[in-house]
């Protein structure tokens, strides 16, 4: 199932680079999504997906699928939506001052 | 000792002051009794008995680098030059630059310089020695900048910079060298390890950056070509800089580290023969100059060639030959500077075809003129210093050795002097007779006033009196200069005449076809138009200097484009090129399918739910149908987590997905719609590879990271001690907020932060009416 897992993230992750590398603004944020999704998936694949009893204490069980990866997902989880919204208002912002969400045409001055 | 090398410096701080009262006094005034004491503190060492001093002090011991001093014969030398004509050129540019003139900056580099000079010919620190060795390019570089106002002064000033640096950076790596080499930065201990220096497979490396640094600052063929654009400074700083003791700083090194060299041929081989084309190519192209002070310059190059050919030859004859020529050719140079300042000064011109006659008009300057230019040419009077030197140079010359090349040394070096007669003729005769046109010069000419005049005419007393009595210093000073190059006891009689031997033919061959020369120069001059030709190093230069600009333009400019996709692409690629190659080099892939999970069915459907709605976001080109795509492909990450029983995780992707995906919707109703793609098919194949192989490179990583476990995860503390230590049942709170609580504290950070950032975004904007 790993195996599996692996190429589903190597696939959220080709697609997610080839939408950031057009050049809608909105494709771009698309991609950044996915590359999250990617990212949470090769996280927890890495954790193994051997199942045990979910990581609640429970008497007389043993075995538990590993807790650390899910906290870690969690905290990038919160992390990455404060990002995929930030990025989306800035987009929003962007197109409304520039008038244009062609990434393409946001080239900022020649001298800067 | 160390005040004579730092009281400049410290003088130098109360110039800007002084010079505030230039109403009243000129500065240089007080200026000049700086380097005078100087030169009056080491007269006094000068004797037969004279024997080596040190001096030292720590400065930064841990690294071995202490201010250590050493004067010997070859530092007095120089520093009796350094202070001596520097004590000339002060009183000098007193008379030569007006009040009007910043002279606060003028003296204040000027004296910056004369204590980096000094420092140079009294370190016995290598680096200490570096340090000074680039205080003097510094200060020459502000010297020659002088009148910045002007674009040609400006350009000398960088050019002078950009080359004596190249060598000083390239003399810091021999010094590194050697002292890797070494252990020591003293330079007499190096002297008492030579044998460890000899054997080390650094040796040609350390000789050749060192002779780089030498030969740059000496204007050592090819690297003279800052030197005739170093005449922009004003004449006071041409004659002490680039006559008299700066442009001797590479000769000093190369004289200073010979007792360490002299066991290696190639270090002779290769002085001799930059010295020897140094001299002729300097001397054939000075007869080519109009301006005087680029004739002076020229043929300043020529005489330091002449002066580190006979450091080549490196015998006894040759290194006292060499000595006597630094101390004549600062008498008689310096002499002829201060005439061409003069010229300049009471003439407004410096151009020879305008110039003509002056000598009716300016008798003393002619006759100072007269002894400066025929002691140069080395035309054999008794009361010539130059000629004894020229003289002991053609001996030198003699007898190095049986094999071609060493014969062709002493034709080479009357070629050279062939073309030195003919500039000095030039200069006297072209400037002081001739036809007048005083109507063509600037300025109504007439004889200098005296105040200028005088530190010309002391420096002709002193070629005179060299010239009279050659051997007047020879057993208290040259001998213990020369002593400290060779090693051995060097000690030599000058006599003007001793029989009609071969180096006085030599010189009469010299005379006898200078003349020819001299009366046809204007039959030959046509041959420049074919040796140098358009040939020229000032070309080499300013397409060095000028390409590497563009070259570093048009390459940014290739790859800064300013498009973000470009930048991506450039990123990804590389770390897709370095990983996959990294990768296959180390054998890094590796593939086990031990501990797998199983598959299952309601996995693999999920997946290939996943993977579908994956691709379908590129092919979307409705705004509502992306954003569903895209929420299909969250709630599927979230039904994984529900699969593989992560409960926590599960539930907060599903509310998060769900908030975004209602972001996404409240943001593209504001957004323009989604358009096709209009990328060319190559562009989009291009992307696809980049991604694809991104793509295909996590997954191999993936793969390998898991198949090769090195370690027990730790996974079992956190369950054994949940309840433990922390209290609680539910393991991953227990992580998030107990074992791992500083992650989740700055995770609220970023929220709280991206939370400001969007109402910023959104309430405050320019008020366009405002403006």
């Amino acid at each position: 199932m790993e195996i599996i897992t692996s190429i589903l993230a190597g696939i959220l992750f080709a697609t997610a680079i080839y939408n950031m590398l057009q050049k809608q603004l909105l494709r771009i944020v698309i991609g950044t999504a996915l590359l999250s999704h990617g990212a949470h998936i090769l996280i927890f694949t890495m954790g193994r997906l051997k199942t045990g009893q979910p990581p609640i204490l429970i008497d007389g069980i043993e075995s538990y699928t590993d807790p650390l990866p899910q906290a870690l997902i969690l905290t990038s989880i919160v992390i990455s939506f404060g990002v995929t919204s930030l990025l989306l208002v800035l987009a929003y912002r962007s197109t409304q001052e520039n008038g244009t969400d062609n990434m393409e045409q946001l080239r900022g001055n020649e001298n800067e | 000792m160390i005040f004579a090398v730092l009281i400049p410096l410290l003088i130098a701080c109360f110039i800007p002051a002084l010079s505030k009262l230039k109403e009243k006094l000129h500065t240089g005034i007080f200026v000049f009794f700086i380097p005078f004491l100087i030169f009056l503190y080491f007269v006094s060492f000068i004797g037969n008995d004279f024997t080596p001093i040190r001096e030292q002090y720590s400065w930064i011991p841990s690294l071995g680098i202490n201010f250590d001093l050493y004067l010997d014969g070859l530092s007095l030398l120089f520093v009796l030059l350094i202070s001596g004509i520097g004590s000339l050129v002060v009183l000098y540019s007193i008379y030569y630059l007006s009040k009007s003139e910043r002279l606060g900056h003028f003296y204040v580099y000027l004296l910056m310089f004369m204590s980096a000079m000094l420092g140079v010919v009294l370190s016995d620190n290598i680096f200490v020695l570096y340090t000074f060795w680039e205080l003097t390019s510094i200060s020459s570089f502000l010297l020659i900048g002088y009148w910045h106002f002007k674009e040609r002064s400006r350009y000398g000033a960088l050019k002078s910079m950009l080359i004596t640096v190249f060598g000083g950076l390239s003399m810091l790596g021999g010094f590194i060298l050697l002292y890797v080499v070494t252990g020591t930065t003293s330079i007499q201990q190096m002297i008492g390890q030579v044998d460890l220096i000899l054997n080390s497979t650094y040796l040609p490396l350390i000789l050749g950056f060192i002779l780089l640094g030498a030969f740059t600052k000496s204007a050592q063929f090819p690297f003279h070509i800052w030197l005739p654009d170093a005449m922009e400074a004003p004449t006071p700083v041409s004659a002490y800089l680039h006559s008299a003791t700066m442009v001797k700083a590479g000769l000093f090194l190369v004289a200073r580290f010979s007792p360490i060299f002299s066991g290696y041929e190639g270090f002779f081989i290769v002085v001799s023969v930059f010295g020897i084309v140094t001299l002729c190519w300097g001397a054939y192209m000075s007869v080519r100059q109009t301006d005087l002070k680029a004739i002076l310059a020229f043929s300043t190059i020529s005489q330091l060639g002449m002066i580190m050919a006979m450091l080549g030859f490196g015998t006894k004859a040759a290194v006292f030959a060499a000595v006597f020529h630094i101390l004549n050719h600062a008498t008689f140079k310096g002499s002829l500077f201060m005439v061409a300042g003069i010229v300049d000064h009471e003439t407004g011109t410096r151009d020879i075809r305008k110039l003509g006659g002056l000598a009716t008009l300016m008798p003393i300057t002619a006759t100072l003129a007269i002894f400066g230019t025929f002691s140069m040419a080395g035309v054999p009077f008794p009361f010539l210093n130059g000629y004894y030197s020229k003289e002991l140079f053609f001996g030198s010359t003699l007898g190095l050795g049986s094999d071609f090349w060493s014969q062709a040394i002493p034709y080479l070096a009357v070629l050279g002097s062939i073309f030195t007669f003919v500039y000095s003729m030039y200069l006297f005769f072209g400037t002081f007779t001739g036809k007048k046109q005083f109507d063509q010069l600037p300025k109504k000419p007439h004889e200098a006033p005296i105040g200028m005049l005088i530190s010309p005419m002391i420096l002709v007393v002193g070629v005179v009196i060299f010239g009279l009595f050659p051997n007047i210093v020879n057993a208290s000073f040259l001998q213990h200069a020369a002593t400290a190059i060779n090693s051995t006891v060097v000690y030599k009689e000058i006599t003007f005449w001793h029989g009609f031997i071969t180096p006085f033919k030599m010189s009469l061959a010299v005379v006898g076809f200078g003349t020819v020369l001299f009366l046809t120069r204007k039959k030959w001059q046509p041959v420049y138009q074919v040796l140098p030709g358009k040939v020229s190093f000032n070309h080499v230069y300013d397409a060095i200097v000028n390409k590497i600009g563009n070259v570093a333009n048009r390459i940014t400019n290739y790859y800064m484009t300013g498009s973000l996709k470009t930048y991506m692409s450039l990123i990804l690629g590389t770390t897709l090129i370095v990983s996959l190659l990294f990768m296959y080099l180390t054998n890094g892939f590796a593939f086990n399918t031990d501990q797998l999970a199983e598959v299952s069915f309601i996995e693999v459907a999920v997946v290939l739910i996943m993977i579908v709605a994956a691709i379908a976001t590129i092919y979307m080109n409705h705004n509502v149908a992306a954003i569903l795509v895209v929420g299909v492909v969250g709630f599927g990450v979230a039904i994984l987590f529900v699969i593989y029983r992560a409960p926590d995780i599960a539930l907060t992707q599903l509310v998060i997905e769900t908030i975004t995906v209602a972001l996404f919707l409240l943001c593209f109703y504001h957004l323009p719609k989604l358009r096709k793609s209009t990328d060319s098919a190559k562009t989009k194949i291009m992307n696809a590879t980049i991604s694809i192989g991104f793509g295909a490179l996590v997954t191999l990583v993936a793969i390998s990271a898991h198949s090769s476990r090195w370690f027990e995860s730790i996974a079992d503390y956190f369950v054994e001690n949940s309840k433990k230590l922390g209290g609680g049942d539910n393991i991953v709170n227990v992580i998030l907020v107990d074992f791992r609580g500083l992650d989740t504290l700055f995770e609220i950070s970023v929220l709280g932060i991206a939370a400001l950032a969007i109402v910023g975004l959104i309430k405050y904007r320019k008020n366009k009416e405002a403006e």
